[in-house]
């Protein structure tokens, strides 16, 4: 246990830090860390999965609180207890099944774990329920007053387990440790390679000739317009620099080298340039459940420049961007204002920077913040690892990913601190 | 168009008439029904009266007035009815009278329709004056539509009536619709009628003097100089309207000649032959701007000042705010204009008139000469352009008479008046319509350094209201950091953020405002590239845009994006950003074949997005503004 604290600490430094740059770079290294806060997480005989979730819950809330603007992170600690949570249904009705029906052995049992419900009787049904939390309407509503309790959910769920448990067989307590990391891995491996999977849609929304534009640096649309290329389509792209941080210089730059027709401009000039452009596409720094988009700062002006001349803005996000949360006054709750010092040269306006000058408070203010709230009307389509959407289909693909019951982790976790 | 209701409607001023002029009846008239009769005679006699009733719809130049009812209307009516026909029965009336009124005697050449219908008319009314049934009412049918020739002469008093009643009719849809067949029409008429009452003169009956009742001939008499009144004024009216078109005429010459396109090759060539600045072409142009001039910064100035003993022509004011434009010292609407005037207005102090040259078409090739360098050095600016017109124009309007030095005096005084009226005071009254539109508690949001916007804060703060100010800024210029620090300096509390940033802003935001290089006819606001997202963002959070902006710099020429015209300025400016040492990603591509740097310096703002316009001559809203142009123009240019 010592060696994953040392690693948790360590991450929480960077996170808090802010050394951990991108949204892809910090949920990786967030499933990493969790995997092996899992394998390292001593899980007792009875009431395994609960054990695994809280150990989960007690490093991810640490690590939300942390840099609570990063949502990629919160976004795998939840992905992360859903895994846990399924995998332990699907071991729990497995047994179940063992149980009742008497006559399939363990190990088929996980393969077609999914399928054993449908065999199985009304108890397990109901067991089952109070587990999986499929996300539909239905289900949602049954679970209403399981919800309320929300804090005693990981433990009711452990305790049905436990019940079947007490059937069980040794090998399953590895058995669940074992399938969540697989799990975790794959996690992993979807985060490592979602750029390949949106970039591979690419040659249906790119095509010839056509004028693109971007905002700022992504490492998504990088890979979205350098696929397009490999297609043989010929088209252009004005590349927004993106102050304060001026990423767009660093997208122009790959772009060129990799043989793009690219055209740099200021953001100033992207509504005077927009009337010639056929598509925007931007990348996220999250999206969230109401189809809205967390993303860099200035892609509200061009969301709007966009839809002012009818072009389609697209945003490109990975799964792991897929926030399960609605954003409420996301531009103040949502956002983060980096240093003055992008800005203004301090050497000029420090006296009047400074709070002590007189007054009291300082005459000056320097407002930079980093992200943009982007609201769910303005996007065309989003094209995730798992295809397009539209904005109004994303709470549902969200579903899909996060269980319920996770959802207020950040809310416990902030009013915790 | 129902001609019965025009007809009604005529009828019923004369039917009030009757009530006015009951007495006037002439007794003699021998009719089958004397009240009708009386109808239709007495408005003869107040003729004068009701010519000048109607004449007063055409031209409203007659002294006497009787309002007719619901006038408007049926004389439009009327009046298309009658332009068909009015000439045509001039025509038939003047062939079928034979009589002659002594009343008509004494206007033997009648020049006018009208009295030439009064001629014809008067005299054919009397033998028959119970004609018509209806026939005030009639008015209009029986003029255009009857005149079967033995109505005609038989059309009576009445008809004189009816045709006085015509005349100004007549005259005004002569005035009003030009069209030249039907002027060709009228004069026809008009020569027939003196030919008629020529021969009508040798032929005078004397029953015809009989029928002249005083009563008659006093109102008649005063028709008809109240007619001819109305014709010259009529006429005065034509020769306005031909003087308006002159001017208009010229505006469309005058109309915004295409710019230079820079895509023409021969047209650059040539260009570049007269250039004085040396000018060599970026090397990655930007396609889509292939319309506009695309050279190397940075290669002209070093040139420029190694000519600066060469370069005869020039006069070293102007050459030195060349310079100036050149090295981006200069910059804004209002201070590059002032600039360039003040250097214009030492080149004309310096300036003698070389021998055998004239002193208007020499000092205006002079100017534009000194122009044409100056756009070397940087495209004009609309503002420039105006003030550039408006000097030209002042030149081209001296008097032959005047001396040298008062010419050059008169202009020099031109020029002062024109910075003085035209920016400065311009300004002035600017800040205070705008001053009014601050409140306490107010944050007002202003895009790059606009010297007006910066005015009016300063005095809102002079004023004592409490308001803050967000600057928000953009590369490559950062204007903004010019305005904040005048602003930070004078105590006002200021936030400053960049252009991304402003949907964050925007939301605390209550009002906008903005500067602009120049306000096109269409509304569009021509402004510092940036701020048509400002202004759009402000328009998604229901923030009003207040634009201000000097009423010299608005023009007629329209816009709709940015593209087709602007300004680029340096493309290395968006390679390097200053300050910013470790942005240097695109230090070794600069010369890459596929990469542009594109520094655009104007954008153009929808005029949706703006709420109210702010000039020197009031706060108007953006549909206002061809008004203004067009007005400003007229004051300017054709005063």
């Amino acid at each position: 246990m010592p060696d994953t604290q040392a690693l948790v600490n360590d991450f929480l430094n960077k996170l808090k830090k802010r050394k951990i740059e991108g949204s892809q770079a910090a949920a990786k290294q967030t499933a990493e860390l969790l995997r092996s806060v899992i394998s390292q997480t001593r899980v007792p005989y009875t009431n395994q999965a609960a054990a695994l979730i809280q150990s989960v819950k007690a490093v991810g809330e640490g690590l939300i609180a942390a840099n609570p603007v990063e949502l990629a992170v919160g976004n795998v600690v939840r992905r992360v207890l859903h895994i846990i949570r399924e995998e332990d249904l699907s071991l729990t009705t497995a047994a179940m099944a063992g149980l009742n029906l008497s006559a399939v052995s363990d190990d088929e049992d996980d393969v077609d774990g999914d399928n054993q419900p449908v065999l199985s009787a009304a108890a397990i049904a109901a067991a089952s329920r109070s587990t999986l939390r499929p996300p539909s309407l239905q289900t949602l509503l049954e679970d209403v007053p399981d919800s309320a309790a929300v804090p005693h959910t990981s433990s009711s769920g452990g305790d049905s387990e436990g019940k079947s448990k007490s059937a069980d067989k040794s090998s399953r307590s590895r058995k669940l440790k074992h399938d969540v990391i697989e799990a975790v891995n794959e996690l992993i491996q979807d985060i490592n390679t979602c750029h390949e999977q949106i970039a591979e849609q690419a040659v249906e929304h790119i095509h010839q000739n056509e004028v693109i534009l971007t905002l700022g640096s992504s490492r998504t649309v990088l890979e979205f317009l350098c696929a397009a290329k490999e297609k043989k389509r010929s088209f252009r792209v004005f590349v927004a620099e993106g102050a304060p941080r001026y990423q767009g210089h660093l997208l122009a730059k790959e772009l060129v080298t990799r043989g793009l027709q690219t055209t740099l401009i200021t953001d100033s000039a992207v509504f005077a340039m927009i009337s010639r452009v056929n598509m925007v596409i931007v990348g996220a720094h999250a999206v969230m459940a109401n189809g809205g988009v967390i993303a860099p700062v200035g892609l509200n002006m061009v969301a709007l420049a966009a839809q002012k001349h009818a072009v389609p803005f697209v945003v490109l996000a990975g799964s792991h961007k897929l926030c399960p949360l609605y954003p409420h006054h996301p531009e103040v709750l949502l956002n983060e204002l980096r240093s003055p010092s992008e800005l203004l040269d301090f050497g000029e306006f420090s006296d009047c920077l400074d709070f002590g000058s007189g007054i009291g408070a300082p005459l000056l203010h320097v407002v930079n913040p980093t992200f943009d709230y982007v609201p769910p009307k303005l996007v065309s389509l989003f094209i995730t690892d798992t295809g397009g959407h539209n904005p109004s289909y994303m709470y549902r693909l969200i579903a899909d990913y996060y269980s319920a019951d996770d959802l207020v982790l950040q809310r416990r976790a902030t009013s915790g601190n | 168009m129902d001609p019965r209701r025009s007809a009604r409607t005529v009828s019923d001023p004369k039917v009030r008439q009757v009530g006015f002029f009951t007495p006037a009846a002439p007794p003699e008239r021998s009719c089958s029904d004397p009240p009708r009769q009386q109808d239709l005679i007495q408005p003869q006699s107040p003729s004068s009266t009701q010519v000048n009733d109607h004449s007063r719809s055409g031209d409203s130049l007659s002294p006497v007035m009787i309002p007719p009812p619901p006038h408007h209307h049926s004389d439009t009516l009327l009046r298309t009815a009658l332009q068909v026909s009015s000439p045509k029965t001039a025509l038939s009336y003047s062939a079928k009278t034979v009589t002659i009124p002594t009343e008509n005697d004494d206007v033997p050449s009648s020049l006018s329709p009208s009295r030439k219908f009064v001629a014809v008319k008067s005299p054919s009314s009397y033998p028959g004056v119970r004609a018509i049934s209806v026939p005030a009412s009639e008015l209009t049918t029986v003029s255009v539509v009857n005149l079967p020739p033995g109505i005609s002469e038989k059309v009576g008093g009445g008809a004189s009536v009816e045709v006085q009643n015509d005349r100004p009719v007549s005259s005004k849809s002569l005035k009003e619709k030009t069209s030249k067949a039907e002027r060709r029409a009228m004069q026809e008429a008009q020569r027939a009628a003196k030919a008629a009452a020529k021969a009508e003169g040798t032929k005078a009956s004397s029953t015809a003097t009989k029928v002249a009742t005083s009563a008659n001939t006093k109102p008649s008499k005063a028709a008809k100089p109240s007619s001819q009144k109305n014709d010259g004024s009529q006429f005065a009216a034509s020769e306005k309207k031909v003087g308006d078109r002159a001017p208009e005429k010229d505006r469309k010459k005058d109309a915004p000649h295409p710019r230079m396109q820079y895509d023409d090759t021969s047209r650059v060539e040539k260009a570049k032959k007269r250039a004085v600045v040396k000018q060599t072409e970026v090397r990655n142009r930007v396609e889509l701007f292939r319309h506009l001039p695309q050279y190397e910064h940075g290669t002209q100035l070093p040139d420029l000042e190694t000519k600066f003993f060469e370069l005869d022509p020039m006069h070293p004011a102007v050459y030195k705010v060349g310079l100036q434009y050149l090295s981006g010292d200069i910059r804004g609407g209002n201070a590059r204009c002032i600039a360039m005037f003040l250097a214009f207005k030492e080149a004309i102090k310096d300036y003698s008139t070389p021998p055998e040259k004239t002193l208007i078409r020499d000092l205006t090739a002079r100017i534009s000469s000194y122009v044409s360098f100056l756009i070397e050095c940087r495209p004009l600016s609309v503002s420039m352009g105006n003030a550039i017109k408006f000097l030209k124009n002042q030149i081209a309007k001296l008097p032959l008479a005047l001396s040298e030095s008062e010419a050059k005096a008169t202009l020099m005084s031109d020029i002062d008046r024109f910075i003085n009226e035209k920016i400065i005071v311009a300004e002035k009254v600017i800040v205070k319509h705008a001053v009014t539109k601050i409140r306490d508690g107010d944050v007002l949001l202003t895009y790059g350094a606009s010297s007006a916007v910066g005015m009016i804060l300063l005095h809102a703060h002079e004023l004592g209201k409490q308001f803050r100010v967000v600057v928000v800024d953009s590369r490559p210029k950062l204007e903004g950091q010019l305005l904040l620090r005048r602003l930070v300096r004078k105590g006002l509390s200021c936030t400053y953020t960049h252009v991304n940033a402003v949907s964050c802003i925007m939301q605390e935001v209550t009002r906008v405002f903005l500067g602009a290089s120049s306000v096109l006819s269409n509304g569009t606001v021509y402004s510092r590239v940036g701020t048509a997202c400002v202004a759009m963002v402000a328009h998604a959070f229901r923030v009003p845009v207040l634009v201000c902006c000097e009423a010299y710099k608005f023009h007629e020429r329209v816009q709709l994006d940015s593209i087709c015209f602007n300004e680029l300025g340096n493309p290395d400016a968006i390679s390097k950003v200053h300050g910013r040492e470790d942005i240097n990603y695109l230090d070794g591509l600069v010369n890459r074949e596929n990469l542009q740097l594109l520094n655009l310096v104007y954008d153009a703002t929808p005029s949706d997005y703006v709420s109210m316009i702010i000039t020197d001559y009031g706060m108007i809203p953006p549909t206002s503004v061809p008004v203004i142009v067009r007005e400003y123009r007229r004051e300017h240019l054709w005063s």
